[in-house]
């Protein structure tokens, strides 16, 4: 092999491994991401129906149709209520988690893996455990209200009850991983800034207010995007909330807690299986998605920076 | 400044739609139908039931006389189960050799019988006496080409109490009087304000949507009329049994629990309502919930007559790859002796009149209901069944308005607009 020809491969070798090592994942995304999500656009406009074999050209009627359905504006309505209810105390709890784990606390290691074990917990046991919890007759919930002197409260029943202790499971769950994320941007800020922000006499609620919260704003809204998108996507939380029988596609008798995702599989994998329907539901879920998501950016981008 | 924003913008985006692709994109994971062969060695049969149908001690007992065959169970709950087998069938793959098909489902499946195997091509045309006649026919496809299902079990309905709640709240308890105290649904009504009105904080009965389920099922014609034609918003009796349901709610009596909730299970344990609709195969489950309130429970005549109440069929679909196989099995388990031997263990009542006046069924009694004669109250309401026509949605059409009742019962709903949401409902009812 002579110079020329190994120099040439050595330029080639430069330029080309480094989208050979991102390519297995651009490849799977395009397998497993842009096709379904193209696919699915396809079957949108379609009358689909899983139970036939003719699939007939519909032009935008699902989407008409799913706009017209109070059922589907009921759901929007339970799903951006639930997220404000889940995501806002959540990113809150933990940044003031991080916050308190900055200190100097004994058995630090100790408190920052506790706090991940609520999500390593499968999704579906933290549901049934909770819905136990707040169980009507027996949950533990209600016999603390009860021996309190409160009233008992038919947790599923209600709106807003229902609404409540589906975002108390996503709280538990995802708290301690958004402190944790949180933590390690903290680590980051120089120790410099919180000593002479000590010698000026500011409070720790200051500091962290005037000097961590801007420091990690770039975290700050990584976290507000990616939980905003679960928040979006509830399922297994209000499905096994509902207990049994249909209502755990409704989510309850009145559907006072459907989420969107419910109200997708309702159509898509229940009643009459129209995927075409429940494609047209997929990809407003998307828009909505991508709308939310930007407004929280847009939103969060607004935290001063300190400088 | 603005590239880095733009380009933020775009990965927001991106994220957004990863996210929403793994998540939207849940699918079920296929079981694999694990088939050693169909060329008559090692043959593993797989069998998807909802609950526990009573047939583990039957297995070994088949596959002891059966060299070479293995049986798997899987059971599902109820309500996915039949979810997952209608998804099966439509996308081709994925169900078990032989599936179990609940009554309220199974007019769902006889229209598309060319996703079974016809039994009567694998010797069933045979068998045709071997089971009640409208048992028989309800898996028979419209035209009666076909036969996609075996019977189990019947569903004739009986009324389970609880003696000591009856007796605290100063009504009688021995099982003939309780009986006379009900002839109709009426009269199970008032004797349920003159419980509630001296029981305290407990309920008549554990929701209203069974009760209004046994009235609809002791009609001659239920929720369709025999041309597949949904008659709820049109039929007196549909209306007056929801209207007595109302009442049954507005007076307090029903403990508001959805079946199969673990709420409702719990209930049985904790001894919260005092009479529930009993067909034969809620014996075994109120037994299995409740073991501690052994000699409580007690079994009385169902108001309003006879009617039948669950009860399911074994069907092969036409996936399964040993269908003769399969079907020497089903064939053997829904035959009287082993549907004897199932109603002894779990109470599951035979769909086979041969043992009708055979005396190991009749003279039948259980210590844990009293020793009430389960045998015989279950035979002459088995034998007293009028059949009913099951329109295709039967099932999920009964769970709308079971909803409907639900709203009213957890008072999001007055009964007026509970009813309008149920016949708006029915009607999006693809």
């Amino acid at each position: 092999m002579n110079s020329s020809t190994r120099s040439r491969l050595y330029r080639w070798d430069v330029k080309a491994s480094p989208y050979l090592y991102i390519a297995p994942f651009f490849v799977l995304f395009a397998a497993f991401g842009l096709f379904p999500l193209g696919y699915t656009a396809w079957v949108s406009l379609h009358d689909w129906s899983l139970l036939s074999d003719e699939h007939t050209f519909a032009g935008l009627d699902n989407y008409q149709r799913l706009l017209g359905d109070p059922y589907f504006w009921n759901a929007l309505r339970n799903t951006v209520s639930i997220l404000v209810l889940g995501t806002v105390p959540q990113l809150l709890l933990a940044l003031l988690m991080a916050h308190l784990l900055t200190m100097r606390l004994r058995g630090r290691t100790f408190f920052q893996m506790g706090m991940l074990l609520p999500n390593v917990a499968s999704v579906v046991a933290v549901a049934v455990i909770f819905s136990q919890l707040f169980g009507r007759d027996f949950g533990v919930i209600n016999w603390v209200l009860e021996s309190l002197g409160a009233g008992r409260i038919d947790w599923q029943a209600g709106v807003a009850s229902s609404h409540i202790a589906i975002a108390v499971m996503i709280i538990w769950k995802w708290t301690g991983y958004n402190a944790l994320i949180y933590l390690a941007a903290m680590q980051a800020i120089p120790r410099d800034m919180y000593e002479s922000a000590t010698l000026d006499g500011a409070s720790s609620i200051r500091q962290l207010r005037s000097i961590t919260i801007p420091m990690i704003r770039p975290t700050v809204i990584f976290t507000v995007i990616v939980s905003t998108i679960y928040g979006l996507q509830v399922f297994a939380e209000p499905q096994l909330f509902a207990g049994g029988g249909y209502d755990t596609v409704t989510g309850g008798s009145s559907r006072q807690f459907q989420t969107l995702t419910l109200y997708l599989y309702e159509h898509g994998f229940n009643r009459g299986f129209q995927f075409g329907y429940a494609s047209a539901t997929a990809w407003v879920m998307f828009v909505i998605i991508v709308v939310i998501a930007v407004l929280n950016y847009l939103l969060v981008r607004r935290i001063r920076s300190s400088s | 400044m603005r590239a880095i924003h733009t380009r933020r913008f775009l990965a927001a985006g991106l994220a957004a739609g990863l996210f929403c692709l793994t998540a939207c994109s849940s699918s079920d994971e296929p079981d694999a139908a694990s088939n050693a062969g169909s060329d008559g060695e090692a043959i593993t049969l797989t069998i998807g039931l909802f609950g526990d149908f009573g047939f583990e001690p039957l297995y070994a007992e088949y596959e002891a006389a059966h060299p070479g065959i293995t049986i798997e169970e899987r059971i599902a709950e109820f309500s996915d189960h039949h979810t997952n087998l209608t998804q099966r069938l439509a996308t081709g793959s994925g169900t078990a050799d032989i599936e179990a098909v609940e009554v309220g489902f199974i007019s769902q499946f006889t229209a598309t019988p060319d996703r079974f195997h016809n039994l009567l091509d694998l010797g069933a045309d045979q068998l045709e006496d071997r089971w009640l006649d409208w048992k028989w026919q309800q898996a028979l496809a419209r035209d009666d080409s076909a036969l996609i299902g075996l019977g189990t079990d019947v569903g004739g309905m009986a009324m389970c109490y609880r003696t000591d709640l009856f007796n605290e709240a100063g009504l009688p308890t021995d099982r003939d009087e309780v009986s006379q105290l009900w002839p109709t649904w009426e009269d199970y009504v008032a004797t349920g304000q003159e419980f509630m009105a001296a029981a305290d904080g407990k309920y008549f009965f554990e929701s209203s949507g069974n009760m209004f389920r046994a009235m609809i099922e002791q009609a001659p014609v239920g929720v369709y009329d025999s041309d597949d034609n949904l008659i709820v918003a049109t039929s007196d009796h549909v209306k007056h049994a929801w209207d007595l349901a109302v009442e049954a709610i507005e007076a307090g009596m029903s403990n508001q629990l959805t079946a199969w909730t673990p709420e409702w299970t719990a209930a049985f344990g904790q001894g919260t309502f005092a009479t529930i609709i009993c067909p034969a195969w809620m014996t075994a489950y109120i037994e299995g919930s409740a073991p501690d309130a052994e000699g409580l429970w007690d079994v009385a005549s169902v108001p309003g007559g006879a009617g039948n109440m669950g009860g399911a069929h074994l069907v092969l679909p036409a996936q399964g790859e040993n269908p003769e196989a399969a079907y020497d099995l089903i064939e053997w388990l829904t035959a009287p002796e082993q549907q004897l031997k199932v109603f002894q263990e779990t109470g599951n009542f035979p769909s086979t009149p041969e043992l009708y006046d055979d005396e190991e069924l009749t003279q039948f009694s259980k210590e844990y209901f009293n020793d009430a004669p389960i045998g015989q109250i279950f035979t002459e309401a088995a034998q007293l069944v009028q059949p009913q026509y099951q329109g295709p949605l039967q099932g999920d059409v009964l769970t709308i308005i079971g909803q409907g009742l639900g709203r009213i019962e957890e008072g999001a709903q007055t009964p007026d607009e509970a009813w309008t949401q149920v016949l708006s409902d029915l009607e999006s009812l693809a």
